[in-house]
Formats: C-alpha cells, structure tokens, sequence
C-alpha cells in the first residue's frame, strides 16, 4: 500500500517465489520434530495431514481473492463480514429444504457481486483509501446483519453438507473445492489477460493507464474476486457448521487473517508481486502451526502471542532482503 | 507536505487557529452534530452534560492524537485497540485492588507501552516489515498476552485511585460544575499534543517522512528515530487511553476491541492522509470528538445499536468520500 516502489529487478524474482516455499518446508519439518518428541499422535499421518488441509480451506479460499485485492494494490477487510452475511442468508433461504438451494446460490452470489462491485467503485471512482472504504462495507455488513439476525438462521439440506463433509472416492470435498479455486486464481493470474493487467496495475496504477490498461476496471474486477472467494469461504463454513450464524466470519478474523497469510506468502502489500501459490504456502504455515500447537498441547492465548509473532517474523525473513521502503 | 508554512518559530496556538481555518470541514460537521444533539436534548450542551460527554470521549480523542503520529508517517498502528486491553487487564492483575500499588503499576504499563512501541518501530524501521503487518501481528500478540496472563477472565480489580482518572470529579467547580479528572487530562494532554505535533521538529519531521521518506531521509532526518518515536507516541497514548477506560468502564477482555479502527477512522476524518504526508493535529482531535457526537446522537435517535454501525460505516465512508471529492476538485482548480 505504500505509493513508493523501488523495482527490485529480476535477481529478487529468482529467489522470492522458492523462499515461501522453504519456509513452508521448515515450518513442516520443525513442527514434525517437535510432534514426534513431545506431542502426541504421529504428525504425518493421513489424518492430521488432512486436518492441515482442512483448517487451511476456508482461510485459504478467502485467502486467494484477498491476493487479488492486495495484487492490485488495494486490500479488503469487509470479507469476515461478507463471510457471514453468506453463510447466515445461505442457511435462511434454504431452510433445509434441498430445492431451495439453487436459489440460495443465486443470491448469495449477487450479494457478493454487489459488495464487490460496491468496494471497488468506492476505491477507484470515489478515491477512497481502500482501508476506510473496506473497513466501512465491513461496519455496513455488520450491522444489516446483527439487526437481522442474533443467532443461527435456518439450516442447510443434507445434500449442501456434501461441500464440507463429503468426499469422491478417497479425495474429501474440501480438498477439491480448495485445489479448484487455487488452480482457477493460479491460471487467471498467470494465463489471462486480466491477470496480466491486475500485475500491471499493481505495479504502477498511472503507468498501466497510460499504457492503455483501464486499471479502475481491474481494481474493481479484482474487488469483485475477493467478495467471490468469501463467498465461497461462507458458503463452505455454512455447510460445515450445518447453518449459518452471524459470528462465524469475525470469530475467525478472516479479514486480518487472510491480509496476513497473502504477506506471509510473498505477495507485497503495495500490490503488484506475489501470486496466489506463496498465499497457499502462507495459509498452509498457519494450518501446520495451528496443527502443531494442537498436538503439542499448546494453549490457544498462547498460540495466539506466538502466531502474531511469526507473522512479523516470516515477514521480516524476505522484506530484510529486499531494499524497500515500507509504510 | 501542505503544513510547511507553519515554521517551528509561530506559537502553537497560531498554528492551531490557522490549521483549524484550512480544514473547517470537520470542525463543521461536529457544530452540526452537536447543534442536532442539543435539538433533541437541549440539556446536553449544559456544563455538566457536556464535560461527561468529553470524559466519554477522552480515551478515543487520546488514540487518535497518537494515532496521528504514525498515520502522517506513512503507517498504521493496528496494535493500539490490543494494548488497551492488555493495560486494563494487566492493570488490574498487577494492582489487585489495592490503592498502595497504583503508582508503580501505571509506570510499569508506561513501561510496557514503551516496549511495545520501540519494537513497532523498530521492526517496521530495521527488519522493513511493512506498519500494517508489524502492528498486525502485535495486535493478536497482545491480545493473546492479556488473555494468557489472565487465564481468559479478568482477574483482580482496578484500585479506586487507579480508577479515578476515568471516573472521578471535581465537584464544585465555578461555572462548570462537576469537573472530571478525564477532561483535565484531556485538556492538558491535547495542548502536549498540539504542542509536539505544529511546533516541535518531530511533527514536522514525521510529515516529511510520510510525504515522501527517501527525500527526508536525503535531507538528514533520521528516519528510523522519528519513526519509533511516532510508534511510541501511539503506544503511550494506547496506554493512556486505557487507563481512563479501566476507569469508567471497569476490567473487561474486549474493552480495547477495534478501538485501533475508530482511531484509524478519526484521524481521517480530521482530514489527515493515510499513507502520509499530511494531517493536523486539531482535526484529528475534532474527528475523534465528531466520531463520539455520532454515536452519541445515533443513541439519542434511539436507532438500534446494530443500525447504528451501518450509519458509522457509512459516514466513514462518506466523509473520506467527500475529503477525495474536496482534494481532486482543489487539484483541477490549481490546474494540477
């Protein structure tokens, strides 16, 4: 988010997308050791991998649009509460009823367009600093839906809890939903032009328009993905929690939390470098830890002051490096 | 960097008067809140109502002026609201209800609030880990530290004379009435703050950094220094702040929950520029004065407290909209 960028060339390029995935790779085998000789239960079981995978999902998926946002040089802190107005009116319109479905997707997916839309009209076309203008769409969320609702609404069908419970053939829903939406952020950003232009326009917003690139059209594009993809994350806490209740998304922090797993990942804050694979990486750490301080024993207050400090840590481990000017 | 015609020689008060006249928006906003409040409760603008409303205030306009600090440099506190929780839990842990213990307490909070800030800066200074997620991570740091040193329910209890600068009087007083210790603070920690920010070099200082850091730093300011002690100045505000709210609200977990965001929301809308470069210090005092007259009169028209934060969004909203609306205009008028 900061205005100054020193281009870092391609020597930083080189070593920039391996080292999250050391990181990851460290993080792995630390928590290994110290399972193995003090936690209890084996880490590298099947089960607890896919504990990883599962606690990874809808911080992840969320993770993946806020990486859009943040590519272009803005963020989004209105998810958690998009998160919930997802799961809450997802759960309300279907009623348990699995005919009702269909119809619960369709509104919940305007919703999102809607927020999306909104978010980045307000950031481009009004020239709001994305902090306010997220953080504002966040209170609005908020309070249309705890004058609403105080507590679960409705419940969602059997056939909904395929999403989060089900599995095809030894492969757990979960599992694919979250490989689907990182592989569709990976190719858009990599192979289409819009995800060339979202590079562009987070690399330098002026140069990109004069380049011809309508850059408020990406800013508010890249909006509208990050309000999708909290979609998808509401929608799956939905299926997993059998309905929807209107603290799942800020209990969960995803707003800050999933700002911190795209950073952590190596996507820069002032937009522009990273991609949705170090944000995958980024959100894989958190789920490893969290596993790890599970098994160890750990408390959750103090998983709490250990993870905020290796959010600092992980960041500082390659902002050191490079010759930035940071805000 | 638009102040830079207030040279270090001009009193602050001058200074004051000037900068009020530039950026009236805010100050007229809060005229109107309050003419609407007293229209709906006429007693409001009475003595005694009106200096409990700037006790209520207090603690908010407190964070924002630290807030300030950091948000003209080019940064972000996002730890404050956490620090306020951690002072008003580990306060009265350490305290335990006993009068005796009140003084060094509050010095050991200054302390930690100290710490907190040097290592804010610090971080974001040497290590070059951007504000926003320096403070981040401090945020859920210190909330986890308040909840582990408590075991997750506040323990022990705020002695009275600790809880006197949030909830105590002077009773009696000419003119005004009962006089609260908070308001006193207030008052005298406003004019330190005018003071710093308009006449000291480091005000001036941190505005340069956040207009543009590489000239400030070419231009001999150490940069790392004025950076820390903005941080600092934040802390040490958080740590105020909470002090005043262990006062008048008691020992709770969330009492310092995204007070960081309404800092954030009035420092801006005292018309200061996220990412840095310019704001004043009267405004954001005013913006944190008009965000509590919002709430205030949001109560008064009786809405229901959760419509009440969608109106809060709103105006957030609204206001900076209005502010980007005033600069662009101002930008094509000078033919920029």
């Amino acid at each position: 988010m900061s205005a100054i960028t020193a281009p870092t060339g391609r020597r930083a390029r080189r070593w920039r997308v391996p080292i999250i995935w050391w990181l990851l790779l460290a993080t792995f085998l630390i928590a290994w050791l110290l399972v193995s000789l003090y936690g209890r239960g084996n880490f590298v079981a099947a089960s607890t991998l896919l504990n990883i995978v599962e606690r990874a999902t809808a911080l992840g998926i969320v993770a993946v649009g806020q990486t859009f946002a943040i590519l272009v040089g803005s963020l989004d802190l209105s998810v958690a509460y998009l998160i919930s107005v997802t799961a809450v009116m997802a759960s309300f319109i279907m009623q348990g009823d699995p005919s009702r479905v269909p119809l619960a997707l369709v509104v919940v997916t305007a919703i999102g367009l809607t927020v999306g839309l909104i978010n980045g009209l307000l950031v481009t076309k009004a020239r709001i600093n994305p902090l306010i203008a997220t953080l504002g769409m966040g209170l609005i969320l908020r309070g249309l839906l705890n004058a609403s609702f105080q507590n679960f609404a409705g419940s969602v069908p059997e056939s909904f809890q395929v999403l989060a419970y089900g599995s095809i053939g030894p492969i757990p829903v979960p599992l694919l939903l979250f490989a689907a939406v990182v592989a569709v952020g990976a190719l858009v950003l990599a192979r289409t032009r819009f995800g060339a232009h979202v590079y562009a326009v987070g690399g330098d917003r002026a140069t990109a328009r004069l380049s011809g690139i309508r850059s408020d059209r990406i800013v508010i594009g890249a909006h509208v993905v990050a309000s999708l993809a909290a979609v998808i994350t509401g929608l799956y806490l939905a299926s997993r929690l059998r309905s929807g209740a209107p603290w799942i998304g800020p209990d969960g922090v995803y707003d800050l939390e999933s700002i911190a797993a795209v950073v952590v990942g190596g996507t820069v804050l002032a937009g522009g470098r990273g991609g949705v694979l170090g944000t995958i990486a980024g959100v894989l750490i958190f789920a490893i830890l969290d596993v790890m301080f599970n098994q160890l024993g750990i408390g959750s207050y103090t998983k709490q002051v250990l993870r905020g400090l290796i959010i600092i840590a992980a960041v500082a481990v390659y902002a050191y490096r490079s010759r930035e000017v940071v805000g | 960097m638009s102040d830079a015609r207030a040279a270090p020689r001009v009193p602050a008060w001058r200074v004051a008067l000037a900068v009020v006249g530039k950026t009236a928006p805010v100050f007229l906003v809060l005229l109107i809140l309050i003419a609407w409040i007293t229209y709906l409760n006429p007693r409001f603008i009475e003595p005694t109502f009106f200096l409990n409303f700037l006790r209520r205030s207090a603690p908010l306009m407190i964070l924002a002026a630290g807030q300030l600090f950091v948000v003209v440099s080019g940064g972000f506190d996002l730890s404050q609201g956490s620090l306020v929780t951690l002072t008003v839990l580990a306060g009265a842990l350490l305290a335990f209800g006993d009068p005796a213990n009140t003084w060094w307490v509050i010095l050991v909070l200054y302390g930690i609030g100290l710490l907190v800030g040097v290592f804010n800066g610090a971080v974001t200074s040497y290590l070059r880990v951007p504000s926003f997620i320096t403070t981040l991570g401090m945020l859920l740091t210190l909330k986890g530290l308040a909840l582990l040193i408590t075991g997750g329910a506040p323990r022990g209890a705020l002695p009275p004379n600790f809880r006197a600068f949030g909830r105590a009087f002077i009773e009696d007083v000419p003119l005004l009435g009962r006089l609260p210790w908070a308001v006193i603070v207030l008052v005298v920690l406003s004019a330190l703050f005018i003071y710093l920010f308009h006449t000291t070099v480091l005000g001036k200082q941190a505005l340069a950094i956040g207009d543009n850091q590489r000239a400030a730093a070419l231009a001999g300011i150490h940069v790392a220094r004025v950076r820390i002690t903005a941080f600092v100045m934040s802390s040490l505000s958080a740590v105020t702040a909470g002090i005043m709210l262990g006062g008048f609200s008691g020992v709770s977990i969330n009492v310092g929950d995204g007070l960081e965001l309404e800092a954030i929301s009035a420092v801006v809308l005292g018309g200061a520029a996220l990412l840095g470069g310019r704001g004043n210090m009267p405004a954001a005092l005013a913006g944190a004065l008009t965000l509590q007259a919002l709430f205030t009169l949001l109560n008064f028209l009786g809405l229901p407290s959760p419509i009440r934060v969608t109106v809060q969004g709103a105006i957030i909203i609204g206001a900076v909209g209005y502010a980007a609306w005033r600069a662009v205009r101002a930008g094509q008028e000078r033919g920029a």
